[in-house]
């Protein structure tokens, strides 16, 4: 399959929703394999990833990642990177196969996505906070330059990520100039490393927080594939007037039973057992 | 013009607006310290290149980021101490490890913080930012470096830190002069068996006042400058200390990490040599002239020119 130019593939809900099985089965084997990495964040971006690189982002071309009109993507929760990895390659930026490297010695897909060597990585992240900063960037850049005038920028960050200072001078900045085409995704699956964000640092009322700061936003389920398509769509066409935000209310570790809402499953792989569980529940 | 007194922050300003027609990817961001580090020409001459960040450095870095990685050459132009230290998490992961032509004006670097005492005094900064990879640090000594070197940072691939001070310093290069990445330059040649000094930034103009008092003395000092103190010209080190034998490192900075630490870690490994490092101790800056400050600590003509006498009879900093 290779997407036309300009044009994510056409692909109705249903298929959507298979792509999102998909890389949920992709995140497991790449955590398993590797016996590390981010399983909880990365199943509860998942639906969220598939949305956009299946069809929300535009003139995105995996011949071509680099190509200047591409709308531009940014995971500033850089470490859920198994689910953008596996993203990545369903999108064909690289093999599939590809996926078995992850977190080794060499590979492209480092732990924390790095723009270096990973096709498709518009800029690396890794330190929580500041891939909002660098959407703002990109945004200032396609307002300044009438060659990428057309070019949107997505920023998704965990929930988690928001109790870092540098996301609030960027939402400040972004919101004092309605600086336009940049959309900010909030995975709020309400579960940090070591605890639920409530017990950790409260971040509600998370929406009234990001409409003071002068940005729309929509709040919708980060797991009803139609709504968040529609979210999606909805913000991009809205951030011609200002940035949006889109809180997608998602469940960390989401569609294995035994990891869902619970922070133990922040930053551990799953053992044979749980592999063989989870894949099981995840069957096709 | 030689001697003439011009403060760098001053030639940066300036140059960022000389320089502008040259580079159309050439973008300033702002932490609101414009007038303080003479951005604020540039926002006059270029407004819709210049952007205003409010007071919030890390997100600076971030945006300067993000505009470099679509084609921008930005220049984050703020307080060295800020930069540095505050932002230092961004420089390193937003512009030190993706290598994105990200361009930092440390301005007010080293003492002269308009007497702002240990907050806003920047003792540290080179120290930090020799440890990020790839990073090239640039310390002009005058106004006519600061200007060559403006270009010469826009132009590079990749980030640069340059560093520049508040006061007036004595401008020591002619117009024609044009400083070389990575090179010393030397101001005065010496002879061998006798001392070198080793400097950079402001500190140069005095290490050559130092070696003018030694020469009435007859001994005869090299003074090499160091534009560059990464990467650092490690054959002129290792040659001053084969040649002359005996090393005084002077430096608007912490002896922590600087210029001498770096002078210090190659001699150790390729030509052991007896080295005396000048600049601040292991303390806090004060409030209060910044004159007076130096002078405490051996940074001025005088203090330099007695390190090197005592150095050169064969005694330590000291004189034991």
């Amino acid at each position: 399959m290779s997407p036309e130019a300009g044009k994510s593939p056409d692909y109705g809900i249903p298929a959507l929703k298979a792509k999102a099985l998909e890389l949920r089965r992709l995140i497991l084997e790449t955590t398993h394999r590797a016996g590390m990495g981010h399983t909880g964040g990365s199943l509860s971006e998942a639906d969220i990833l598939i949305a956009l690189y299946f069809r929300i982002l535009r003139s995105i071309e995996a011949a071509d990642p680099a190509k200047p009109t591409r709308d531009r993507f940014i995971l500033s929760k850089g470490h859920a990177s198994p689910g953008f990895y596996a993203a990545l390659a369903l999108r064909g930026y690289f093999p599939l196969e590809e996926l078995s490297s992850f977190d080794s010695l060499g590979s492209r897909l480092q732990a924390h996505p790095d723009m270096l060597t990973c096709p498709g990585v518009d800029i690396s992240t890794g330190s929580l906070g500041q891939g909002l900063s660098c959407g703002i960037g990109m945004a200032l850049a396609a307002q300044a330059n009438p060659a990428l005038a057309s070019f949107a920028t997505f920023v998704l960050l965990g929930d988690g990520e928001l109790q870092e200072g540098q996301v609030w001078e960027a939402a400040l900045f972004a919101g004092a100039r309605k600086l336009p085409r940049l959309v900010a995704i909030i995975d709020a699956n309400s579960v940090q490393l070591a605890s639920t964000t409530a017990d950790a640092v409260g971040l509600e009322p998370l929406g009234a927080k990001w409409r003071s700061f002068g940005w729309a936003c929509i709040e919708v389920d980060g797991h009803d594939m139609e709504g968040l398509c529609g979210a999606l769509e909805k913000a991009r066409a809205d951030s011609s007037g200002g940035p949006v935000a889109v809180i997608a209310r998602t469940v960390k570790g989401k569609g294995v039973s035994f990891m869902e809402g619970r922070y133990e499953w922040h930053g551990k792989a799953p053992n044979d057992a749980e592999f063989a569980a989870a894949m099981k529940e995840l069957a096709l | 013009m030689i001697d003439e007194m011009v403060a760098p922050r001053l030639a940066f300003g300036k140059a960022l607006v000389e320089f502008a027609p040259l580079f159309p990817e050439m973008v300033v961001l702002d932490p609101d310290v414009c007038t303080s580090t003479q951005t604020s020409l540039f926002r006059a001459a270029y407004p819709h290149r210049f952007y205003e960040m409010g007071i919030a450095e890390a997100n600076a870095i971030g945006v300067a980021a993000g505009l470099a990685s679509c084609g921008y050459i930005p220049w984050v132009s703020a307080f060295a101490v800020f930069l540095a230290t505050r932002a230092l998490d961004q420089i390193r992961v937003s512009v030190a490890h993706t290598g994105l032509p990200v361009k930092l004006n440390g301005s007010y670097g080293g003492l002269p913080s308009g007497r702002g005492g240990a907050t806003h005094s920047s003792i540290e900064d080179l120290a930090v930012m020799r440890a990020l990879p790839g990073m090239t640090i640039l310390t002009p000594a005058d106004s006519v470096e600061t200007r060559a070197m403006t270009e010469l940072a826009t132009r590079l691939p990749g980030p640069v830190y340059l560093r520049t001070v508040r006061c007036e310093v004595p401008t020591i290069f002619d117009a024609a002069y044009r400083p070389v990445l990575g090179k010393a330059t030397v101001l005065r040649k010496g002879s061998s068996g006798d001392v070198a000094i080793l400097s950079e930034g402001m500190m140069s103009a005095r290490a050559v006042a130092a070696a003018d008092l030694l020469a009435a003395e007859g001994l005869k000092v090299r003074v090499l400058h160091f534009g560059t103190v990464k990467p650092l010209d490690g054959e002129a080190v290792a040659a001053a200390a084969r040649e002359c034998g005996r090393i005084v490192t002077v430096e608007n900075h912490s002896v922590i990490g600087g210029l001498g630490a770096a002078v210090c870690e190659l001699l150790a490994e390729e030509a052991p040599c007896r080295v005396v490092r000048l600049g601040f101790p292991d303390v806090f800056m004060e409030s209060g002239d910044d004159g007076l400050i130096f002078s405490r600590y051996g940074l001025d003509a005088c203090g330099i020119a007695a390190a090197a006498r005592r150095l050169a009879a064969g005694r330590g900093p000291t004189g034991a």
